[in-house]
């Protein structure tokens, strides 16, 4: 008897957890846009894997006799200010900006999540130190202190990832801290530490699979962010360096080259900025999918 | 203060001597010496430190070390361009963001809504140096609707009171200074403000269908109030208060903004500054353009906070 009703238990209980992540998937792939987003992003992450049997040219292939050519059969996007194919610099640049958008934003999420879980967890004066620390970077509007810290660190694309790393720490830690302190008291974790669960084993255990949740919908959205920025550090020359063929540092290379990058070398401008705001869409699109898929409360 | 000595330390950790910047690759090392010397980069950090904030209490920033004016009055005299360029930015962003938030959050789940969420989130996907140099392409180039670059016609000139120059040209009854001033704002304005006006849009949506949800706006519909007024008097009122907030917010995004929009369109003020100055290691400026945009940005906070006490009678310092 006490067999039979224990295997009912645990039934339900499967049960129930599938349906959960049915719920999710259904309501994930519900979101048309959602779906969109995931499509173009793998688009992009396919387009970058696989850069060097897509690529028409040698995205460094200079061809000064053609500056600025229009798009043409042989150079579907036509080609830069040093003649370079503009096509092949775009492919090849999906590897560059979107590793550097991941780079950055996992810096952030594994200091942000240490963070956030060590200031939740312990609370008291260790909290409060640690959110002070971060109250002062959020009181530099972002973009400036990574302005600042890339200067002091000297211009690359590495220091911009770092950077952006840094910058966008107190968001992703405020996050996961106020889901710390919701579940810190809840019955479970009373009962993990009751049959003897030291405060390590509870954390990997009990939190942070509760935080995983709001803590991917956030990464998610700040990886949208990371990839402007990154863009934007390199149009300011303190991102990826020429002839890099970065997505910014594309525009950046054109904008430079004078006033009329507006008049002759308009394609130039036109796809690095479009494969930019196009992943970019692509990501914020997945987060607000991924939100309102997690959240019951969002879904219609 | 605390502010002060982060941005001292942080800008003098810049790599490279600007002394040796300054006078090019070809300088003597006695050269070199002797302008450390006049800049006083021959000091200790900490003494260093204590003359900066002895000047900076009498308002003494420092001289630009590239163009040996004060720091305070490069500032000053690029402060006008920027705040008029970024008042018309915040100016599009919620003549535009509000309304359309409204009527998203109205007509809830329409083709209206869908539109307007899609394009919102559009806006807040665009890198803004791409779009500054769109809109020059379509708007200032092929249609030459709008001219480009800088705040003025060569042929135009204004007598400058306040550095506005919308209001000085008003002042002066110069209407064709007026008219060209206007034009050459549009379109740096349009780019600097469209990642607010997406953001407010997104803001006011959410924020008026969680008031619409509220018992009082259902009492008010109960007892008959025409909905336009339930709408703008008692919804819109309090769903307010997160725009007010998010609108402080973005003015630190307005700054990051402003250095590349007054890059692109070679706007005079004090973000074209902390760009060149940052390419030229110019400390004194880096230092004095943070410093004043971190004052700004708490002022602007600060600035909220009260707005937050007239929106909100429950809300009393």
């Amino acid at each position: 008897m006490a067999e039979a009703s224990a295997g009912v238990t645990i039934t339900t209980g499967e049960v129930r957890a599938r349906s959960r992540r049915e719920d999710f998937r259904r309501a994930f792939l519900g979101n048309r846009l959602a779906v969109f987003g995931a499509v173009v992003l793998a688009g992009f992450i396919l387009m970058a894997i696989f850069a060097p049997l897509l690529a028409p040219y040698d995205p460094l292939e200079q061809d000064i006799t053609n500056k600025f050519a229009p798009p043409s059969a042989s150079h579907l996007f036509g080609q830069d200010e040093i003649g370079r194919d503009v096509l092949s610099r775009v492919i090849y640049g999906a590897r560059i900006s979107l590793t550097a958008g991941l780079v950055a934003v996992a810096i952030s999420t594994v200091i942000g999540t240490l963070v956030g879980v060590v200031a939740g967890f312990f609370g008291g004066w260790v909290d409060a130190v640690l959110m002070r620390i971060m109250d002062v970077i959020l009181a530099f509007p972002s973009i400036l202190l990574a302005i600042v810290i890339v200067t002091i660190l000297g211009p690359s694309l590495t220091n911009a990832m770092l950077a952006l790393g840094i910058v966008f720490v107190p968001q992703l830690a405020r996050v996961v801290r106020s889901v710390v302190i919701s579940i810190r008291e809840r019955d479970y974790i009373e009962a993990e530490r009751a049959i003897g669960a030291g405060n390590i084993q509870i954390i990997f255990s009990g939190v942070l699979p509760n935080s995983l949740a709001p803590l991917i919908v956030q990464s998610t959205l700040t990886l949208a962010t990371a990839i402007l920025d990154v863009a934007a550090l390199s149009f300011l020359g303190l991102g990826a360096q020429p002839p890099s063929p970065e997505w910014g540092a594309m525009l950046t290379d054109a904008f430079k080259s004078g006033y009329s990058v507006f008049i002759n070398g308009q394609h130039a401008i036109l796809f690095p900025g479009i494969a930019i705001a196009l992943s970019v869409l692509a990501v914020n699109f997945i987060g607000d999918g991924l939100r309102d898929a997690l959240d019951p409360r969002r879904r219609r | 203060m605390g502010v002060s000595i982060l941005v001292f330390f942080m800008v003098r950790a810049i790599p490279g001597d600007p002394a040796q910047l300054l006078l090019g690759q070809n300088a003597t090392q006695e050269q070199v010496q002797q302008l450390r010397t006049k800049l006083g980069l021959d000091k200790n950090p900490i003494t260093q430190y204590g003359l900066f904030l002895k000047d900076a209490a009498t308002g003494d920033l420092g001289e630009s070390i590239v163009t040996g004016r004060t720091v305070t009055g490069e500032l000053a005299a690029r402060l006008p361009a920027t705040v008029e360029l970024t008042l018309f930015a915040m100016l599009i962003a919620v003549v535009v963001g509000v309304p359309v938030g409204v009527v998203a959050a109205v007509k809830q789940y329409s083709w209206l809504d869908k539109i307007t969420s899609v394009l919102a989130l559009t806006g807040i996907s665009m890198p803004i140096f791409w779009l500054a140099m769109i809109l020059i392409v379509i708007f200032a180039v092929n249609l030459q609707l709008f001219p480009f670059p800088g705040r003025l016609g060569s042929d135009t000139s204004i007598s400058a009171i306040t550095g506005l120059v919308l209001v000085d040209s008003l002042l002066t009854l110069n209407f064709a200074g007026f008219w060209d001033g206007f034009l050459h704002l549009v379109l740096p304005a349009i780019a600097l403000g469209t990642i607010p006006m997406a953001v407010v849009t997104r803001m006011t949506r959410s924020s008026m269908l969680e008031v619409m949800n509220e018992d009082y706006v259902r009492t008010a519909r109960a007892k008959g109030v025409v909905p336009w007024r339930v709408i703008f008097k008692h919804a819109l009122r309090n769903a307010m208060l997160p725009t007010v907030t998010v609108i402080g917010l973005q003015v630190g995004l307005l700054m990051g903004g402003a250095v590349i929009t007054e890059t692109i369109f070679a706007w005079p003020g004090v973000g074209q500054i902390a760009y060149e100055s940052i390419n030229r290691r110019d400390y004194a400026m880096i230092q004095g353009v943070v410093l004043y945009g971190a004052l700004l940005f708490m002022l602007v906070n600060l600035l909220v906070d009260v707005l937050y006490a007239v929106l909100d009678p429950r809300v009393r310092y």
